[in-house]
Formats: structure tokens, C-alpha cells, sequence
């Protein structure tokens, strides 16, 4: 097989085993939803019901504020019993609305859906907005922004990402399996709105059987599969439309500079559901998995659920839990507790006991062996603006192009010394957008 | 040989005749006060003015753009000797030390999660709004310390930062560093201070700190004139500071200190000598 793939990056052990063989479940409906405002890159959402509100599932309960926002949706139909903050996977209390569901799970029947033939390009694009759709990779920018490029920027390619480069989730790779015809009818709805022909899905050769299902099906739809070489972050945008179409997304330009659009598998799934069932975004595949879980699986929640009913749905824990983690175990969020509920970008929760964790010593001083550059997938020196982060040189840090990481965490994986590389880069991109939002 | 003499000569003098006259033509009018000035200032360069440095502030000075009263650092001495040379009447600003609002050191103050990350408050704060489960409390990561001018700042073994009521000057910059609002600006002659940042109610208070604020107001309730009580958090009324050390034995937790018997726990600063420095009345 012919495997593309991008430089740098590394190989950590995959751990996809626990997870890859189990079937999709579906989450039943927990006592109680917490649906947070904020689950997307952009303005939060403003809460548009009061306690006491009967709602039905799919109903708007959060209004977008702005173009790069989305709105949010009940996840089940019940009763609205309180709009407060709730600790946000984010780590702290942010605006949540939350449902105690009244367990008929009825579909608002306002709702319709549509043959995407018979709708405008704008048409659908208003469609996939008003439905909340979001990057379900993770990073959860809305969908309809990145469907939207000026006119000046001519796009040719839709890149569809079934990498699932992180270890440890299976999310994506079983959605492939068993939801192939929706992720191949979102491709053609996106085509659709791009105007364009070309698609392309991109997975690693560690999901042999994903590549030929979707090879096999998407041929009579000219829907290509690239098999991509197993490593670490194939996944990320712009090492995706560089292993598949040889083409550099040039510093702090997005994909659309080099005539490229990226959605995430599961984006395409979800924008199937939105326009041919008129279903906006109230549930998605997360991978529960990691030694601290007796029994991993890849569970269709529903937004809001709390993460500790998810852990009950995989055969509770397995001895006590030191680390959880949202997400993949190399760019996932810490999280504090396990009452945080299931966001849009939950692709996954991993759950470490302490013997699990590597015994960390204490970061030690940098030796210099260059590990950190050389897996560097962006070609940074990450010792190097490290070291300018922790003395606050913040224009030093910029000069060396700090604002071009992706914080894929190759370099704090690979550092001997155990430097915390990601966040000392992450406070001088902090730094620096402060500076700017000032001059 | 007397060629090579008199063209290399020759060209020494017409240079020498070409330097003499820019030198004339171009010369940069310096005010000797602006000099002077410089000599009396600390030279930190610190910033406390608003100035890049101690010459920028120098130079506003003579040009008339600033009081002769914005150096902190330099303290009322200064400001006197500025005033001399500028030939104006010194106002002397009230002196200010720094003081670190929080006694809840990693032994006294709970935690939210471990952090194992980049020594630095600004970093940590970022991360679920810090690893202290109190709010406002000292992160004890040490930013105020590095950015200290004058190495007035420690952080003790158990992580908690406590300034120097000796070495500080005032200047400011560790406020404007510290990302929970623990550093407050007070003034040298109040010792007193209320070493609380929460604002939550008592109870909570009391689950993640020994040492907090619990907003039980006996302070106030003993010395009314010295103390108010805003949103569960007792802070002492600086005008009447004089009154504000005769509570400390009321106060429930202990959160209220009096400098003047000593730094808090941990601390390898020697207790202050009372008054620190002498009040100058100008």
C-alpha cells in the first residue's frame, strides 16, 4: 500500500485495543443533562430558556452570538431546572443549561429534514449553522465557518479526516464501520456546498478495514481513501493536506490559503443527520477507555452527560482515578471531576489510576539532544521559545514563530528532561496575542 | 617619504578642521539638570513612573511633562532632591510598600489538582483558573519574585510570597504581574492588614483554608472604625490603621497580622523594625 504522511512527528504506543473491537452503544439517558453554552471555538451561546421551560429534544436552548458561534440544542425533551454555571470542562463554572429529561426522548417537531438536491448552496450552509455543527474531531470550530471562504480564495480539495492519530480512541474508526453511509452522504452535501469534486479521506493503515469499506463504497460516489502512515499528529489540519496534497499551508494562514477544506468524519455524519433529517447536533461517539475503566467502549452519548454515568455505562472504575482525561491522552484537557459533563468535542474520556502514570521527576534542565525539534512537525525550536516563554521575552518567542504550534505535544512526549514544552509555548502565544490586541 | 607625511597630515587636518566645526554646528543641547537629575535617581530603571526607564523620566522632568513626585523608588528623599534641582516645592507622595494579601501556604490552603507545569503564576492561572482551590489565593510560583527590581520578594519553602516592608520602594510592578489580585499597595505606616483575598462565605472558606478570612466580622464588631467587611472579607480602613492591631486576638483564624511582630510563617526576612522607615513631613 502506498502510505503518505508528513515530517517529524513520533510513535507513541496506540493502545487502541481496549475500545477498537467494541460496537457502538448507545449511552441510556442520565438523571440529569448538563449542556454548557461554550462547546466550540467562538462567542458562547446566550441561554434562551428559564427554569421551568418544557423542552423537546433538538430544541434551540442557547442562540448563537456572532458568525463564528453556533447555537445549542436540548439533547432530550424534559423540563429546564436550572440556567447556572456549572464547572465546564474548561476547569472552572461556566453558563450551562440543565434538563431533567422526562425520558420519551421526543424529537421537536418543527424539525424537518430535506433532499439536499432540492436546496441551495446557502440553503444548506444556514441549515448546518442553525444545527450547531461543530469540528467533531475536537477542536470544535463551527462547520458553516469553514465552509464560507471569501470569494477570492478558489478551493479544489475536501480533505475528510479519519486519521484518529491519538492513542487510545476508537471513536472515528468505529463510526467509519458502522456509519459509513452517513459520513458518505455528508461528503456529497459538502461537496455540494463548496462547489467542488474532489474528496479525499484520509486514515491510517491501523484501520485496514475502515480503508477498504470506505475505498469500496465511496468509489461509485468518487470518493477517494488515502491510507496514511501510522504517526503522530497525522491527524492535525495542516499535516493532513500536507501528507495527502503535497501543499504547505503557509505561517498563520488557514487551510483555505492553499485551496483546501478539512471536516472530520464525524463532522460529515452529523451534517448528513442535519440536512436529510433536519437533526441538529445533540449527541456523538466517545471513546471510554484507559486502565482506570473496567469495560471500554465507544458510546453514542448525548450532549450534557455527565462523565462519571458514562464510566457507569463501561462497567464502573477500575480501582481509583488519578488522571482523567478529555480527549486523547496527547492534546486532551485534565479535567477535575467526573460530574463535568460530554461536550461536542468529546471525542474521548481516558481514566489513569496513579500506577498507570509515568512517576514523573522533577523537570530537569534542558541537555540539548534536539528531540523536541526534530519530531517537531511545524519545524519549530521548542526548547528554544520555551526557554524565551519562562523569561517573559515575548518578542523573541514570536520572532521564533511561536504562533505557528499546533500544540500536538510532540515535544513535552519526547523532552527526557520532562520540560513542560506545550504549556511555556502556550503562555508566549498567550503573551503575545496580548501584545497585539494592544498596539 | 615627505609626501606620504604631508597627504596623511594634510588629510588629519582637514578632518580634524571638519570635526571641530560640526561639532559646533550640531551640537545637542543637554540641560545639566537633566544630568543631575539621573545621579539622584535609584537607576533601577524599574518602570514605576510609566517611563521605559530612569532617563526618560529625567527628561520629562526638566521638560516640565512630570511631577517631581512620580519616582516611588525613590522615595521622599528623592523628591526632594529632584524639587532642588527643578527649583520647586516638593510634594512628598505618601511612602507604599507591597504586601501580599494571603497567608495560605501549600500546607495551610488546599488544592484543586496537582500542578506540574511551568514555574510561573501567569502559566498556572491559565489552567482551570489555577491549582489553588481559593480563588484569590497566592499561587506561591514565584512571578512577583522575578520580576522584582530590588529582590524584596521570597517565596518561602511552602510556596507562599511574602515582600520585604524594608526593601520594597513601592513601584508597583509585582501587581500588575500577579494574576489573582493578591498584591495590594498599603501604606508603610499601617502594619495591620487583613492577609485574606476570598471573598466567599465562611464555610466554604473553611474547606480549603485554615487561614482565610470566614467573614465572621468580630473585627468590626471590636474596632468599628478600623474595619469594614465587603462581600465576607474583612479589610482594614487605612485612615484609622492605628486602632486595627487591637483585634488580633479576636480574629477566629488568625488572618489578621500585625507586620510589626513579624512576616508569616516560613518567611526568612527578620520581623521589621517599627516605624520601618521615618515618616518625612515635608
Amino acid at each position: 500500500m502506498n502510505l503518505k504522511t508528513f515530517p517529524g512527528g513520533l510513535h507513541p504506543p496506540d493502545s487502541k485495543q481496549g475500545s477498537a473491537g467494541q460496537a457502538i452503544e448507545t449511552c441510556p439517558l442520565p438523571e440529569e443533562l448538563i449542556i454548557p453554552m461554550s462547546q466550540h471555538i467562538g462567542a458562547p451561546a446566550a441561554p434562551c430558556v428559564v427554569v421551568g421551560d418544557q423542552v423537546k429534544k433538538g430544541q434551540e436552548i442557547g442562540a448563537a452570538k456572532g458568525f463564528v458561534s453556533v447555537p445549542i440544542h436540548a439533547s432530550t425533551s424534559g423540563e429546564v431546572v436550572a440556567v447556572e454555571p456549572r464547572l465546564h470542562p474548561m476547569g472552572k463554572p461556566l453558563p450551562a443549561v440543565v434538563i431533567k429529561p422526562d425520558g420519551e426522548d421526543r424529537w421537536d417537531d418543527s424539525l424537518k429534514g430535506a433532499d439536499p438536491s432540492t436546496l441551495s448552496v446557502d440553503e444548506l450552509k444556514d441549515r448546518i449553522r442553525a444545527a450547531g455543527i461543530v469540528g467533531m474531531g475536537g477542536a470544535t470550530f463551527p462547520a458553516h465557518v469553514k465552509l464560507s471562504p471569501p470569494a477570492e480564495k478558489k478551493i479544489d480539495t475536501l480533505l475528510i479526516n479519519g486519521v484518529e492519530c491519538e492513542p487510545f480512541l476508537t471513536a472515528d474508526h468505529r463510526l467509519m464501520l458502522e456509519e459509513s453511509e452517513r459520513i458518505l452522504d455528508g461528503i456529497d452535501i459538502l461537496r455540494k456546498v463548496l462547489g467542488i469534486k474532489r474528496a479525499i479521506i484520509g486514515i491510517e493503515a491501523n484501520k485496514p478495514d475502515a480503508i477498504e469499506k470506505l475505498t469500496q463504497e465511496g468509489a461509485a460516489r468518487d470518493i477517494a481513501v488515502q491510507a496514511l502512515e501510522v504517526k503522530y499528529p497525522q491527524g492535525a489540519e495542516k499535516q493532513l493536506i500536507d501528507a495527502i496534497t503535497d501543499r504547505e499551508v503557509p505561517s498563520g494562514t488557514l487551510p483555505m490559503e492553499v485551496g483546501v477544506v478539512v471536516q472530520n468524519v464525524g463532522t460529515a455524519a452529523a451534517v448528513s443527520d442535519a440536512i436529510r433529517l433536519g437533526h441538529p447536533l445533540v449527541e456523538r461517539v466517545a471513546t471510554v477507555t484507559g486502565p482506570g475503566v473496567k469495560t471500554p467502549k465507544n458510546l453514542l452519548v448525548k450532549i450534557g452527560t455527565p462523565l462519571g454515568f458514562m464510566v457507569e455505562q463501561c462497567g464502573g472504575l477500575n480501582g481509583e482515578p488519578a488522571k482523567i482525561i478529555m480527549g486523547g491522552p496527547m492534546m486532551g484537557q485534565t479535567q477535575l471531576s467526573l460530574d463535568i459533563p460530554a461536550i461536542r468535542g468529546t471525542s474521548g474520556l481516558l481514566i489513569f489510576r496513579r500506577e498507570d502514570l509515568p512517576k514523573r521527576l522533577e523537570a530537569g534542565p534542558c541537555i540539548r539532544c534536539g528531540r523536541c525539534i526534530g519530531v517537531c512537525p511545524i519545524h519549530l525550536q521548542p526548547t528554544t521559545i520555551a526557554a524565551y516563554a519562562r523569561l517573559d521575552m515575548i518578542d523573541e518567542t514570536e520572532e521564533y514563530n511561536a504562533l505557528d504550534c499546533i500544540e500536538c505535544g510532540c515535544c513535552t512526549y519526547t523532552c527526557p528532561a520532562t520540560l513542560p514544552l506545550v504549556q511555556s509555548i502556550r503562555h508566549a502565544k498567550g503573551g503575545i496575542m496580548a501584545k497585539k490586541r494592544t498596539i | 617619504m615627505l609626501a606620504a607625511v604631508l597627504s596623511l597630515g594634510g588629510i588629519g587636518l582637514v578632518a580634524a578642521a571638519a570635526l571641530g566645526v560640526a561639532a559646533k554646528k550640531f551640537a545637542v543641547e543637554v540641560d545639566p539638570r537633566e544630568a543631575a537629575i539621573l545621579e539622584v535617581l535609584p537607576g533601577a530603571n524599574c518602570g514605576a513612573c510609566g517611563l521605559p526607564g530612569c532617563s526618560g523620566y529625567a527628561k520629562g522632568v526638566v521638560e516640565g511633562k512630570y511631577a517631581p513626585n512620580m519616582c516611588p523608588p525613590g522615595g521622599s528623599d528623592t523628591v526632594e532632591k529632584i524639587a532642588h534641582i527643578m527649583g520647586l516645592e516638593a510634594i512628598a507622595s505618601e511612602p507604599r510598600v507591597a504586601v501580599v494579601i494571603c497567608q495560605g501556604d501549600n500546607r495551610k490552603a488546599s488544592e484543586k489538582f496537582r500542578y506540574l507545569g511551568l514555574e510561573d503564576c501567569n502559566a498556572a492561572q491559565k489552567i482551570a483558573d489555577g491549582p489553588k482551590t481559593c480563588p484569590g489565593g497566592c499561587l506561591g510560583l514565584g512571578t512577583c519574585e522575578r520580576v522584582c527590581p530590588f529582590g524584596a520578594i521570597e517565596i518561602t519553602p511552602d510556596g507562599l510570597a511574602i515582600i520585604s516592608r524594608e526593601k520594597c520602594t513601592g513601584c508597583e510592578k509585582c501587581v500588575a504581574v500577579c494574576p489573582r489580585q493578591v498584591i495590594r499597595m498599603t501604606p508603610l505606616e499601617a502594619t495591620t492588614h487583613v492577609l485574606c483575598n476570598s471573598h466567599d462565605k465562611g464555610p466554604l472558606v473553611r474547606k480549603y483554608c485554615q487561614v482565610g478570612c470566614i467573614g465572621c466580622t468580630l473585627c468590626k464588631k471590636n474596632a468599628p472604625e478600623a474595619y469594614k467587611i465587603e462581600k465576607f472579607l474583612a479589610e482594614v480602613i487605612y485612615e484609622h490603621h492605628d486602632k486595627a492591631a487591637d483585634v488580633l486576638e479576636k480574629c477566629p483564624t488568625k488572618c489578621i497580622r500585625d507586620f510589626s511582630t513579624g512576616y508569616p510563617e516560613g518567611s526568612s526576612f527578620p520581623p521589621p523594625t517599627v516605624p520601618v522607615k521615618p515618616i518625612q513631613v515635608d
